[in-house]
């Protein structure tokens, strides 16, 4: 009987060797594991055996059944991954394909810059003050020690609506807004960015609709080397860490002393290019020291209060941020130029 | 304005190269704007005195000249200019010489005759044609007779020199002048100004005999000076001024005029000559001229005259336009003897006046206009006088004959050191400050910090203690002004709630797809009142003046100008486009604007062809009204204001009738969003084209809730789908008011997920299917509840709408 056990096992082993698929190892299992299989049929001879045999073929049948049972299983697990490489097989694709586009616009390259602009002075302190774009001749003007018939009102032609209405000419009427708003009381920390309107032919350094951003502080003991400080930090923070900067006295109605600001050329570092025509510096922004004229139409005491206050164009400095050329790129809005500006 | 460094140096001493000076000039408060050598690489061109001149053998309009160039060198050069002449003294490039432009002078055969050079014209030397004197316009320049044979021309001719054009902001027309600028520079670099020597030698005869003066309004004309020049002889300035004059920018004509113009570049100071003899009476009236009265102007110009203008008469007709230009008949012309010079102080809105409306700018009506020094006007009248007689052989009639005030009185301004210090942030001491203003030329007193400077009248742009703090801080050097941080408590910065609600929309926006455009405000008249929704009656809001139609009238919708964006980019073959906006739009209610119109913030989209593609996979879709819905109810959410707002179809001006949706938050129109009218898309060009366009300051207006967490639902939720039969037209969201309302407290969310009107039914009627979802996030719900919730909702649908579940 052990004989004919061995041969069982051999055989199953074999069969179960040979299978090819899952079903052909259940046929086998069903074949020689089965209730009405060989080894159950060997087994139901076992009566026929004597009392010390018996234990010792049913040890044996039992360790023949479980050595099949372990084939197959062993079997099976092979069968199975076998399967599932195969799926896995049929299911390559080609990674290389491009992928499903997601939807995403970007901002304006002029966004961009007021709100990196915004951010930095947000950092510093400083809310941002809104007013209208159509101002009174008094706010945009007369409130910024520009009274009528001041010469300085030429340098700026205006978008006069009415007598007394205009599209401002810069951003200054917010900085006259919000100081009337305070009453005389410090400290005021703005900066006000907008559009603004001159009337200028468009071409490619000019448009007769631009944005300003200015900045206006007053409180007491506001100084010019807080200024200095304030836009030292702007620069290098823009245009990278090693910049210099340069203040130029200059000349603006509503600021006393008034000064232009220079940054060292981020292009060639000072030795001069064409960027900054061959004199190391870049103009970047006009500044200065509240006119004690403008403190006190706003409601404020000059004698006890000081204040700085600067502006400048995100167009220029979007321009020499990204090297464009013209102007009215940004207001024709070409797809392609829009689409440049992702990471901006 | 232009200054020549030559120049300038005869009044102060500078031992800096031009290049650094400019430096200096603009690191004090001028910017000097360009610093450019008159020697345009010229080199190797010599006086040469032309000792023969013949015909060219060959050549009509040639000449062969002998002429020596120095050290008894004498060199054939052929010439072909009109005015060369044998005895003439000129400027020779000799061969190995170098003109503008690289030009190199080689010997040279011409028509058979050898050459060994070129005669130059001061073309060829680099002088602006327009500058040249007009007897030399067309050929050589003839030099004095004095200059040295050989030696350097461009020495002769000042082409050795640099000029510094500065740029002048208007408080600073004290430097329109080169004294002025002298004034500035002696300041920069500690030095003293040496000023010209005003002494004359004067004849027996007085002025008053010869002219009475007489001035109508001392408001329009404060001083008029008048002086009598005698037996003047008109020729040529001497070189050493026509140089000057036209280093500056200004052409010569003879010296009498050439004078005027000298001592106008060189004290700011406009002067006139007028021809004596051809006054037509013995006396000059300045008053307001008549209005529609003629005059004829020394540019053979008849002008037509208005009462806002001031004029030189002779007691009868006009002879010269106050400020501006002198008239024909009483010019300096070539055989004129007798000079009245005219030195006066006009009004600078009486000058701006004539000049504007006459359309004549000149030296003299610009510095009238940005203001001249008062106390100066008879320097510049005696400096003129002197060189009429020292260069034109005129004999002075003694005194000046005037009305109105010579001078005016100087004032002073207080400034206290501790304040400026303050101001500055620096530590400057009232010593180092006394020593600034010194350099100014500003006089003062001091005591103890305080000083009291006497503004000299050169700079009227000195008022307040804030301009002597700038002048001493400019002069003391802006790169010594420490830099530090703001002493104030520090408060943090940050958006207001709307601002940084609108950097949400613009962020959801792009998120979904938009690229954000910036577009122009200014639009034509009839693009403005497209799309408005503004309800009652709008004005357009235009500028005066525009620049052009395009660009004249405020909008009041962001599309047309998105619009326009899209037809660029179309015709630029960019089909596929979705850009937003987010801008100011500009809504007038008064027929005649009388205060600041409205003004609102305004978001607006369009989208148009392909919106989602991926092209291997042959998806292709191209933008419908459900897109921007999407984007819209995504924004809203957002916003947290999906509850409150509802979608309304409506009709707004150039938008599809049927597939326009009125947006509205609490019932009120905040919006639209819909596809183009069909006939406007054929009109631009443009394909289908979905828009949307919203009113922000309204949207943000609204409070909105304080977000509140809703606890995670802890018990299973139920589901019900009901498919209904209803009317086509009935809208689908009038069926998910009903549903929620009748649903009540435990119907949480209402799905609509299929729409079904094809032919299986029956005719006028379509079928909607609907998710329902019932839950309780505090306990299990009872089959029974849900039930019941479910029977009202059928019930209420019935009885609303007739809607029947489908079979
Ligand atoms: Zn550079």
């Amino acid at each position: 009987m052990k004989d004919r056990l061995e041969a069982l096992k051999v055989e199953a082993i074999g069969q179960i060797k040979e299978s090819q698929e899952l079903k052909d190892l259940q046929a086998v299992k069903v074949a020689y594991l089965g209730k009405k299989g060989p080894i159950t049929e060997v087994l139901k001879g076992m009566g026929k055996l004597s009392a010390e045999e018996r234990p010792v073929i049913g040890a044996y049948a039992n360790e023949v059944r479980d050595s099949i049972q372990q084939e197959i299983d062993k079997k099976q697990t092979e069968l199975e991954n076998a399967a599932i490489l195969e799926k896995l097989a049929k299911e390559t694709i080609d990674v290389s394909l491009p992928g499903r586009p997601v939807k995403q616009g970007n901002a304006h390259p002029l966004t961009a810059v007021v709100t990196e602009i915004e951010d930095l002075f947000l950092s510093m302190g400083f809310t941002i003050a809104e007013g209208p774009e159509v101002e009174t001749d008094y706010y945009n003007f007369e409130a910024l020690n520009l009274p009528k018939g001041h010469p300085a009102r030429d340098m700026q032609d205006s978008f006069f609506i009415t007598e007394d209405l205009l599209l401002r000419t810069q951003t200054s009427p917010v900085q006259a807004r919000t100081m009337e708003k305070h009453e005389g009381q410090g400290p005021v920390k703005i900066i006000s960015p907008g559009k603004v309107y001159r009337r200028d032919n468009d071409d490619a350094t000019h448009s007769h609709q631009f944005m300003q951003i200015e900045g206006l502080v007053v409180d007491q003991n506001v100084r010019l080397s807080d200024l200095k400080g304030v836009l030292e930090t702007f620069a290098k923070k823009m245009f990278g860490d090693d910049r210099k900067i340069r203040l130029r006295p200059s000349f603006f109605p509503f600021t006393e002393p008034s000064v232009e600001m220079d940054i060292s050329c981020f292009k060639c570092s000072g030795k001069g290019c064409s960027i900054c025509k061959q004199t190391g510096w870049i103009e970047i922004l006009g500044a200065g020291m509240v006119h004690p004229n403008v403190l006190e139409m706003a409601g404020f005491d000059s004698k006890k209060y000081t204040g700085f206050a600067f502006g400048m164009g995100p167009e220029r400095i979007a321009m020499l941020k990204y090297g464009i050329d013209d102007i009215r790129h940004f207001y024709a809005n070409d797809i392609r130029f829009l689409k440049q500006f992702k990471n901006a | 304005m232009l200054i020549s460094y030559n120049w300038l140096k005869e009044y102060v001493n500078v031992e800096i190269s031009p290049s650094e000076l400019a430096d200096k000039i603009t690191k004090s408060g001028i910017e000097v704007e360009m610093v450019e050598s008159l020697n345009k690489g010229i080199s190797g061109v010599v006086v040469g005195y032309v000792q023969e001149c013949i015909q060219h053998p060959n050549a009509d309009k040639l000449r062969v000249c002998k002429v020596d160039v120095g050290q008894g060198e004498v060199s054939q050069i052929v010439c072909g200019a009109p005015n060369v002449a044998q005895g003439q003294k000129v400027a020779v490039a000799v061969p190995g010489a170098v003109l503008p432009g690289n030009f190199k002078i080689k010997k040279a055969k011409l028509r058979g005759e050898e050459s060994h050079g070129m005669i130059c014209s001061l073309q060829e030397l680099g002088v602006d044609t327009k500058l040249v004197p007009k007897e030399y316009s067309t050929g050589i320049f003839v030099m004095p007779s004095d200059a040295e044979p050989g030696s350097d021309a461009l020495e002769y001719l000042n082409l050795n020199d640099h000029v510094l054009e500065l740029g002048l902001t208007p408080n600073r027309a004290d430097c329109l002048n080169v004294i002025g600028v002298a004034y500035e520079v002696a300041a920069i670099l500690e030095q003293e100004v040496k000023l010209p020597n005003l002494t004359i030698a004067t004849i027996e005869e007085k002025a008053e005999d010869f002219i009475s003066v007489h001035i109508d309004s001392l408001e329009d004309n404060p001083y008029y000076g008048a002086m009598i020049i005698r037996d003047v002889k008109i020729g040529p300035s001497p070189l050493w001024m026509q140089n000057r004059l036209m280093a500056s920018g200004i052409r010569p004509i003879n010296n009498i005029v050439d004078i005027t113009n000298y001592v106008l570049l060189e004290y700011g100071q406009p002067l006139h000559a007028f021809d004596y003899n051809r006054l037509g009476s013995k006396e000059i009236v300045v008053r307001r001229a008549n209005e529609g009265e003629h005059i004829l102007t020394l540019d053979d110009q008849d002008r037509t005259l208005k009462n806002t203008h001031l004029v030189i008469t002779n007691g009868k007709d006009p002879i010269a336009v106050a400020g501006v230009m002198g008239g024909a008949t009483s010019e300096v012309q070539n055989d004129t003897t007798n000079v009245l010079l005219e030195a006066a102080y006009f009004a600078s809105q009486r000058v701006r006046a004539a000049s504007k409306d006459l359309g004549l700018r000149s030296e003299a009506s610009s510095r009238y206009e940005k203001g001249i020094d008062r106390n100066r006007v008879y320097a510049a009248a005696m400096r003129a006088a002197g060189l009429m007689a020292e260069l034109a052989g005129g004999k002075v009639a003694r005194g000046i004959v005037e009305a109105g005030k010579r001078e005016v009185n100087t004032y002073s301004v207080k400034m206290d050191v501790s304040r400026m210090n303050g101001l500055l942030g620096t530590e400057i001491s009232p010593e180092q400050t006394g020593a600034i203003f010194d350099r100014l030329g500003f006089s003062y007193k001091e005591a103890e910090g305080q000083f009291e400077v006497v503004v000299p009248s050169r700079r009227p742009d000195i008022t307040i203690e804030a301009d002597l703090i700038e002048e001493v801080g400019r002069i003391y050097g802006y790169d010594r002004i420490p830099t530090t941080y703001l002493l104030s408590e520090a408060r943090p910065g940050g958006l207001t709630k709307n601002q940084s609600q609108r950097r949400d929309i613009r962020a959801y926006l792009e998120g979904a797809g938009l690229y954000q455009a910036v577009t122009y405000a200014l639009t034509t008249p009839a693009k403005s009142t497209h799309f408005s929704f503004s309800g009652e009656k709008v004005y357009p809001i235009a500028v005066a003046h525009p620049m052009s139609e395009e660009r004249s009238t405020l909008r009041m919708s962001l599309l047309p100008q998105l619009l326009e964006v899209l037809q660029y980019n179309r015709n630029r073959s960019m089909e596929d486009i979705a850009i937003y906006e987010m801008g100011s739009v500009f809504i007038n209610r008064q027929e005649k604007l009388t205060e600041l119109p409205e003004e609102y913030a305004f978001v607006s989209g369009a989208v148009t062809g392909v919106f989602n593609e991926h092209l291997w996979q042959g998806e292709r879709k191209t933008v419908d009204f459900y897109v921007l819905k999407g984007i819209l109810e995504g924004l809203m959410s957002e916003l947290n204001l999906s509850e409150r707002i509802t979608y309304e179809a409506g009709e707004i001006e150039n938008m599809h009738p049927g597939r326009t949706a009125i947006v509205k938050l609490d019932g009120i129109s905040v919006g639209f969003v819909g596809q183009l009218h069909p006939a406007l898309q054929k009109e631009l060009n443009l394909k289908d084209t979905y828009v949307f366009e919203l009113n922000v300051t309204n949207l943000l207006e609204k409070e909105t809730d304080q977000m509140v967490y809703q606890t995670l639902p802890r018990y299973p939720s139920i589901t019900r789908d009901i498919a209904l039969v209803v009317d086509q037209e009935l809208p689908a969201g009038d069926l998910t008011t009903v549903i929620q309302a009748a649903g009540g407290e435990l119907l949480k969310e209402v799905n609509l997920f299929d729409l079904y009107e094809g032919e299986k039914m029956e005719e006028g009627k379509k079928s909607l299917a609907f998710s329902l979802k019932y839950f309780d996030p505090e306990r299990t719900l009872t089959d029974e509840e849900v039930v019941t919730a479910h029977n009202r909702v059928l019930k209420s649908l019935e009885e609303r709408f007739g809607a029947q579940l489908r079979k």
